[in-house]
């Protein structure tokens, strides 16, 4: 993995959490001794529209920008927002995806967008992390925790389970360390 | 010290580290987290800072500062530039005392900038104002020292153009160790030789001017910020590449992909140049690429440079690379395959033609309560103007309701506009909506117009107690200012009275009866009139609940 560029995609709703969980994993990434660069929006887009934010880790890092069909893994906090970058993934990329839907006016179908990404030919992963954080935690805010910790127990991410603890500790104020501890393990062991 | 920063949270320390000791801005995306992160750290670190009313005052405030000896950081997006114009071009002619750092941050591809897709790189030449351009957050925060530098030494204001890819990207940086200083209070010597403009001095402080851009163009010919990274092999093809801010990232991404070996001169310092530097790297070359984001302006400063320099060298830059959107290593693999004739295939990306998620007013957010309702009772043909702001949602489905949408305050100095040319005895109702925070940064003085010369626009002022878009930050109806001192709660009412609005209402819009009878009742009047709807954010009232539940 030395000397390849890890490219993750983090995309989902504007208000889900998509760039609390970057900025975990940018330090996950540091603690691993990767250079690491990403990018992330604010503003206008983060109100409840897509949003699309880049990682990239590897032993040195140019540009923050993932280019189209290059991206590893796509980490998606809702359905059509997953079948969305199947628009622009490639042979290699595996999607991650949050069994979760927000629908809008206009907005496809919950059925239509599975029927969809079934039909991808892409290693994919479609896990209820918003329902298990919502019935086992009471909280699904950290279904991005819950997929991270799914993401590093398969193989989908090469980061060790120790050194996202170790950002936890690093990052997440005090009182809210346990809530994101519990639902990464939920992610992980499930 | 090795850290992950933002772009802007790293121009924050080389800010501090660089002894700045009074900050002030408006609160617009990509720069907004500057001014945010003082408000919360200003205190500890000895530092004074606010949120002025636009970037107008901000500038302003900035410049009596400067030229009472403190070091001033001034953080705004780019739309704040033409703002604050005005008082920016004659700053150049005085000159600066205590060194001051302007943030403008541009919004390549419109992310979160609704007017214009602005390249504010061209404030530099109009003001002869020294620009540096960062390319990442470790360049943020280099050049944000190196802008205090070349400010002190040359008493001169240094505009630090960041973009969205740079100043909301994170990576690591390499920091220094903070140190916090004492305050230092401020000592205004009088000076008027140096800060009044005014003829037939304003002739001979431009002949100044002149000549420190012709020291500071020598400065940049040795900084470090204007660099050629390629070793002396790479001539062997001829080919060279300039690139400048950002655009440098997704040229060192592309070489790397089409396994080129190029020199590259990456240009840290757009305005002044550094000609000479330019003129050596480009001598040997048969051809050369300029990879920059937007409009071409140093392609054409290229282009005279080489007239002289290099007749024959062939020049590439916006005939192979958009002027339009933000750039990416895909595109200049583009525009380098077509320059060094190499073949490369872009990615195809395929079209499902899905529906597109775009922003919308958050669950509980009082503008529903307003917008949706004065469509629906607003005569036929009624012209509803937005504004910026939380309230341009309304421009999107569902609500799809405003006929204009320009820059910070213009929904009200529009609507007057259109009732003058139109004339009374057409009687069409024009209805401009903008919100609290819009109001005090420039709506005021619309709203003044349409008093003076007498038209009668119906003006919605959306209160929803606070400056929501960018992020909640305070402005002056709130009672509280950005270090979270207690401050005088400007009334919106009791101006726009002050002011000769007669007919003024202020209410909650949940009240959908009395919106409804206002606005009927409003719409007849031969005079402005203003409702205040005023709700509190959804997302701050659930952010304060949850505050009270903690304590």
């Amino acid at each position: 993995m030395t000397n390849k560029i890890f490219n993750l995609i983090i995309n989902g709703v504007g208000g889900q959490g998509v760039i609390t969980l970057l900025i975990l994993i940018d330090q996950v990434a540091m603690n691993e001794g990767y250079d690491v660069r990403s990018s992330e929006l604010h503003g206008l887009s983060q109100r409840g529209g897509s949003v699309e934010t880049h990682i990239r880790f590897g032993k040195k890092v140019n540009s923050p920008l993932i280019a189209n069909g290059k991206a590893d893994l796509i980490l998606s906090l809702e359905i059509l927002e997953g079948l969305r970058e199947t628009e622009k993934s490639g042979k290699q990329t595996k999607f991650l995806v949050n069994d979760y839907f927000l629908p809008f006016l206009g907005s496809l179908t919950a059925e239509e967008i599975k029927k969809q990404l079934g039909l991808i030919k892409n290693e994919t992963y479609i896990i209820p992390a918003s329902k298990d954080c919502k019935e086992k935690l009471q909280n699904e805010i950290v279904c991005t925790l819950y997929s991270l910790g799914y993401a590093v127990a398969k193989n989908l991410i090469p980061m060790k389970k120790e050194s996202v603890l170790k950002a936890i500790d690093q990052m997440v104020p005090e009182k809210y360390k346990e809530l994101n501890i519990n639902a990464f393990n939920l992610g992980y062991g499930s | 010290m090795k850290k992950i920063l933002l772009g802007n949270e790293a121009i924050v320390r080389a800010a501090l580290a660089s002894g700045v000791s009074y900050v002030t801005g408006y609160p617009g995306c990509p720069s907004a987290e500057i001014g945010d992160e003082f408000g919360k750290i200003a205190k500890e670190n000895g530092v004074y800072a606010e949120y002025a009313t636009n970037e107008k005052t901000a500038l302003e405030s900035a410049i009596g500062a400067s030229f009472s000896g403190l070091k001033v950081l001034v953080n705004m997006k780019s739309f704040g530039i033409n703002v604050c114009s005005d008082v920016l071009l004659p700053l150049a002619y005085t000159g600066t005392k205590g060194g001051m750092v302007i943030v403008v941050a541009d919004d390549p591809s419109c992310w979160s900038s609704a007017q214009s897709e602005q390249n504010s790189r061209m404030y530099a030449y109009l003001g002869h104002i020294p620009m540096l351009e960062p390319a990442d957050p470790q360049e943020c925060y280099d050049f944000t020292k190196i802008g205090f530098e070349i400010s002190e030494k040359f008493n001169m204001p240094v505009i630090l153009r960041t973009v969205t890819r740079c100043a909301h990207q994170r990576a690591v940086v390499e920091v220094d160790e903070p140190h916090s200083v004492e305050t230092p209070r401020g000592d205004f010597v009088k000076n008027p030789h140096q800060y009044s403009t005014m003829p037939p001095r304003t002739l001979e402080m431009k002949k100044e001017l002149l000549e420190k851009i012709k020291k500071i163009q020598a400065y940049a010919e040795k900084s470090k910020i204007n660099k050629i990274v390629g070793l002396p092999k790479s001539y062997n093809l001829k080919v060279g590449i300039i690139a400048s801010g950002v655009a440098g990232l997704h040229v060192m991404e592309a070489l790397e992909e089409l396994k080129l070996d190029l020199p590259v001169l990456q240009l840290g310092s757009f305005y002044p140049l550094p000609k000479e530097k330019i003129i050596k790297f480009i001598k040997p070359l048969k051809k050369v690429l300029v990879v920059e984001e937007l409009e071409g302006y140093v392609e054409k400063e290229i282009a005279v440079l080489a007239k002289d320099a290099n007749a024959k060298m062939e020049i590439f830059g916006k005939n192979v690379l958009p002027i339009i959107g933000e750039l990416s290593a895909e595109k200049v693999c583009g525009a380098l395959s077509k320059v060094v004739g190499m073949k490369f295939a872009e990615f195809k990306t395929k079209n499902l033609n899905l529906p597109k998620r775009t922003a919308r007013l958050c669950e509980g957010c009082p503008y529903w309560y307003i917008l949706p309702t004065i469509k629906r009772i607003a005569p036929e043909g009624t012209i509803f103007g937005g504004d910026i702001g939380c309230n341009m949602i309304g421009a999107l489905p569902p609500h799809s309701m405003y006929d204009y949408l320009f820059c910070m305050g213009a929904s009200i100095g529009v609507a007057h506009g259109i009732l003058k040319a139109e004339g009374p005895e057409r009687s069409r109702k024009v209805i401009s909506f903008m919100g609290d925070g819009t109001f005090f940064h420039s709506g005021i003085a619309g709203m003044v117009n349409a008093v003076y010369n007498k038209s009668n626009p119906l003006m919605i002022v959306m209160d929803n107690r606070i400056t929501a878009m960018t992020g909640h930050q305070p402005n002056p109806g709130m009672g509280k200012n950005l270090m979270g001192e207690e401050a005088p709660e400007l009334s919106i009412e009791e101006i726009a009275k002050a002011c000769g609005v007669k007919n003024i209402k202020v209410l909650d819009p949940i009240n959908q009866k009395e919106l409804e009878d206002v606005v009927k009742e409003f719409l007849e009047k031969e005079e402005i009139s203003l409702i205040v709807c005023k709700k509190i954010c959804a997302l701050l009232l659930k952010k304060q609940t949850a505050e009270k539940h903690d304590q």
